[in-house]
């Protein structure tokens, strides 16, 4: 199977004809739209390699995140960036390769921090391998880490060898009703202070923060900050992490509206940018629906620390991703020659012109 | 040699005490930490400010001069090792906190700033900046990032490209790069981890935005004592089995207890093969179910004697002795060499099987460190400089070690780089292909090959000669000349 997508590139390379990856096309939407041959990874599937003692799993990119998930559920532990799946079967290529994370990220890591070695295929169809399969590893450029994130611009992922960590001992999920600024500088002045924090949200006049760690800290915790505790935390946090609610799922595309993304200094006063907003990730995170232009977003966001994405809409002429600066994009550029010179991998996915 | 045109011109550049050319000026920086290289450097400049950063940078790449970055030059690989008619770039002035943000919990910091200056400046707002290398009192935060160090925190609190958020750095053509955000993650590729450990062969820092942790509430430490390895390593993968990820997880052998004990008086038992030290930390109660957690595992594992640490400046006295533990083997021989291999946890008695047969047929004793948690083992292989043919000795017995590792499944570096010490190894551990895309990476930051060159990736026709020195017995050519 691995031959084929050898192959499948080497082949596509000589006639410079461009190829979209897929695994499970849960994240089909991410991105500008790119053109060309699907080539799937779905049938190289398979967990070569766990060693729960040494917290290091290593799969085939066409392995379902849900097989990984139980398999290491089995063994009492987890992917703690956890990752979204969406309404899709999610791989672990196609995770790493969009290097989005859930509700864990601010508290426990992002994907491409628990990203310990890649096996790639570049866009001359050659393998190549990154990384390994230990914790500390800095001989060579991280070009693993590199690839997370990277949409399979730089090289198709074949295999992934991830750090997991035990699941908590416990877990609570506590809500209070706090308007918006209340609730931010809350999320900021709890993080930085000695409690489990694992998940923090912030809808509609409801701050949810999710507490975990040791059943004692857990209690302990909750004693500390109050509020309720919410039942059935765990589908919250799940919907939360797909995107299953009904603020992402239904109304951008009932209403016509674009959901942005905004990635801010987790410390920003609440935007005034759009009616509905979900915060995650301590504040780090603005979900909105907002019919401003494309320019506006990422200049507002560019002015608070960060970068916006329009995460579900019609892309505009510029591209989803926030402007890169003239010497970064040209860097882009260059990398991206460099690992495939004739732009055959996911060609405009990332930044509209490579 | 510089020409005197280029350094008139540099002397414009900067003020004068920031341009050294004068030999014993130029001493003081001939090696990084790894002393056993050295290499005058032509001229020496101290840029006190950015701007003067990017203008040296511009005037370099313009002449086509090599520019060798350094920071406070405790790096143990030879990364920051002076190159003939080079510029070496030092960031040592560079050393101001420009702010603390105790909301948002990040440090904007230069890169001269100190590693423990930082936790130090956030102690007053309970926090601190997580990783914690040994030589945290001198070195520097720009060497922290060029080199991704760890620190034995690691297994809990990450390494540095976990705990870094944003860098301004240069191009060798001078242009800014500003690279991350003040959020936790930023638009295109991640060129902070492409960045992190990069050696000084991609672009200049010139300052960093780092997380800062809340200080856990408390932190405590057990020791233990096993009488053979194997069930120390053991017992390591069963703390973690039983789901206790310690902040802390340090072995260390027979010769480094000893060595360590001698010097600091820790108070460690002697007749055991080896000692373990688990150090747990977090909120109190935690700390209390997983120091019972991770005794009870200990004692399973067969552990011949457990102490716990029953007050700070206890726990404090366990870990002088491992702290202490690189010079308190150097009290043993007049020299050590300290390799940086890191390997699947599981191999460990395989590992240190192997060292203890290769250290009876090179005759050179070897003291095991072992950050045991994350892999990460350093051993220390004991010499005298003096005699002929030691340290060359000393250098082979280590490439062994290196190559090693690699074979079991781990790396030549878990935390001190490549530079020019491991360089040879490189060619062990990746592919042609795999180290012409490292090539590739450094080409387009920096086509013209300026910044520290020479180091981290080995040139592909390096390790076609050193493959086929390599088969012929181990036995370099020439071995008294220096091989820089």
């Amino acid at each position: 199977m691995l031959d084929r997508l050898i192959e499948r590139i080497r082949a596509a390379y000589e006639n410079g004809s461009p190829l979209i990856l897929q695994g499970g096309g849960s994240k089909s939407f991410y991105g500008n739209p790119d053109e060309g041959e699907v080539l799937s990874t779905r049938a190289f599937t398979g967990v070569v390699d766990y060693q729960p003692k040494e917290l290091v799993l290593t799969a085939r990119a066409g392995t379902p995140l849900t097989e990984i998930e139980a398999l290491l559920a089995e063994q009492n532990q987890m992917l703690a960036f956890e990752p979204p799946h969406f309404n899709g079967p999610a791989t672990l290529g196609g995770s790493i390769a969009a290097g989005l994370s859930g509700p864990r990220r601010p508290y426990a890591g992002a994907a491409r921090d628990f990203v310990l070695g890649v096996r790639i295929i570049d866009g001359t169809g050659q393998p190549l391998r990154f990384g390994g399969q230990v914790i500390k590893n800095v001989a060579g450029y991280d070009v693993s880490r590199l690839m997370a994130g990277s949409l399979g611009t730089l090289g198709l992922i074949t295999e992934v060898s991830l750090k997991v960590l035990p699941r908590p001992a416990a877990e609570t999920t506590l809500q209070f009703e706090l308007d918006e600024a209340a609730a931010l500088l809350k999320m900021n002045q709890w993080a930085g202070q000695p409690l489990p924090l694992s998940a923090t949200s912030w809808h509609a006049g409801l701050l949810t923060v999710r507490l975990s760690g040791a059943v004692s800290a857990v209690h302990a915790a909750q004693v500390k900050l109050g509020g309720e505790t919410l039942k059935d935390a765990a589908a919250f946090w799940q919907r939360l992490r797909d995107q299953s609610t009904a603020f992402f799922d239904k109304r951008p595309a009932a209403s016509g509206q674009t959901l942005w993304r905004l990635a801010v200094k987790p410390t920003t006063p609440p935007l005034k940018l759009g009616d509905a907003q979900w915060i995650e990730w301590g504040g780090a995170v603005r979900w909105l629906e907002s019919d401003l232009p494309a320019a506006a977003l990422f200049e507002a966001a560019k002015s608070c620390g960060g970068h916006a994405t329009l995460f579900r809409g019609t892309a505009p002429a510029g591209g989803v991703f926030s402007p890169l600066t003239p010497a970064l994009h040209t860097l882009h550029r260059n990398l991206k020659q460099r690992f495939d010179p004739k732009g055959i991998l996911n060609r405009r996915r990332m930044y509209p012109d490579f | 040699m510089l020409s005197p045109a280029f350094l008139s011109q540099l002397r414009r550049l900067l003020p004068p005490h920031s341009v050294l050319h004068e030999r014993e000026d130029l001493v003081p920086f001939e090696s990084d930490g790894l002393s056993a290289y050295r290499n005058i450097p032509d001229v020496v400049v101290l840029p006190e400010n950015e701007a003067q950063v990017a203008a040296i940078l511009r005037l370099c790449h313009a002449e086509k001069i090599a520019v060798v970055a350094r920071g406070a030059g405790t790096g143990l690989a030879a990364g920051a090792l002076p190159i003939d008619g080079a510029v070496l770039l030092v960031l040592a002035k560079l050393n101001q906190i420009r702010q603390i943000d105790p909301l948002a919990r990040t440090a904007i910091v230069q890169p001269g700033v100190r590693n423990l200056a930082i936790s130090e400046a956030a102690a007053a707002h309970g926090l601190y900046y997580a990783p914690d290398p040994s030589s945290q009192i001198a070195c520097s935060i720009g060497g922290n990032v060029a080199e991704n160090s760890g620190g034995v925190h690691c297994l809990k609190y990450g390494l540095t490209v976990h705990n870094i958020l944003k860098l301004r750095a240069w191009t060798i053509a001078g242009e800014l790069l500003e690279i991350g955000s003040d959020s936790l993650d930023s638009a295109g590729y991640d060129l902070l981890a492409l960045m992190t450990g990069s050696e000084g062969m991609l672009a200049v820092i010139t300052e960093v935005t780092v997380k800062l942790l809340p200080r856990p509430q408390r932190a405590q430490v057990v020791l233990a004592a096993f009488d053979d390895v194997a069930k120390a390593g053991a017992a390591v993968g069963n703390i973690i089995a039983a789901g206790v990820i310690p902040a802390g997880l340090e072995m260390m052998d027979r010769l480094a207890i000893q060595a360590a004990e001698a010097f600091v008086h820790a108070g460690y038992p002697l007749d055991c093969e080896a000692l373990l030290l688990c150090e747990v930390d977090g909120v109190n109660e935690e700390v209390s179910d997983d120091i019972f957690t991770v005794r009870e595992v200990l004692t399973a594992s067969g552990a011949t004697e457990i102490r716990t640490a029953e007050s700070e400046e206890q726990r404090l006295k366990f870990w002088a002795g491992r702290k202490a533990a690189f010079p308190a083997v150097g009290r043993l021989a007049p020299d050590y060499y300290c390799m940086d291999g890191t390997i699947p946890r599981a191999q460990l008695p395989h590992v240190l099987r192997r060292i203890s047969e290769m250290s009876a047929e090179y005759g050179l004793a070897v003291a095991n460190v072992f950050h045991a948690g994350d892999g990460n083992l350093h051993p220390l292989i004991l010499f005298d400089a003096n005699t002929p043919g030691e340290l060359h000795k000393a250098e082979t017995f280590g490439g062994k070690i290196l190559e090693l590792c690699v074979e079991v499944g781990g790396t030549i570096t878990g935390e001190h780089g490549v530079g020019l010490e491991k360089i040879n190894q490189m060619c062990a551990q990746f592919s042609t292909p795999e180290l012409a895309r490292f090539h590739a990476v450094k080409a387009a930051f920096d086509p013209d090959t300026l910044l520290n060159p020479g180091k981290a990736v080995p040139e592909l026709h390096r390790c076609a000669e050193w493959g086929a020195m390599h088969i012929s017995g181990g036995q370099l050519p020439h071995p008294e000349l220096p091989r820089f």
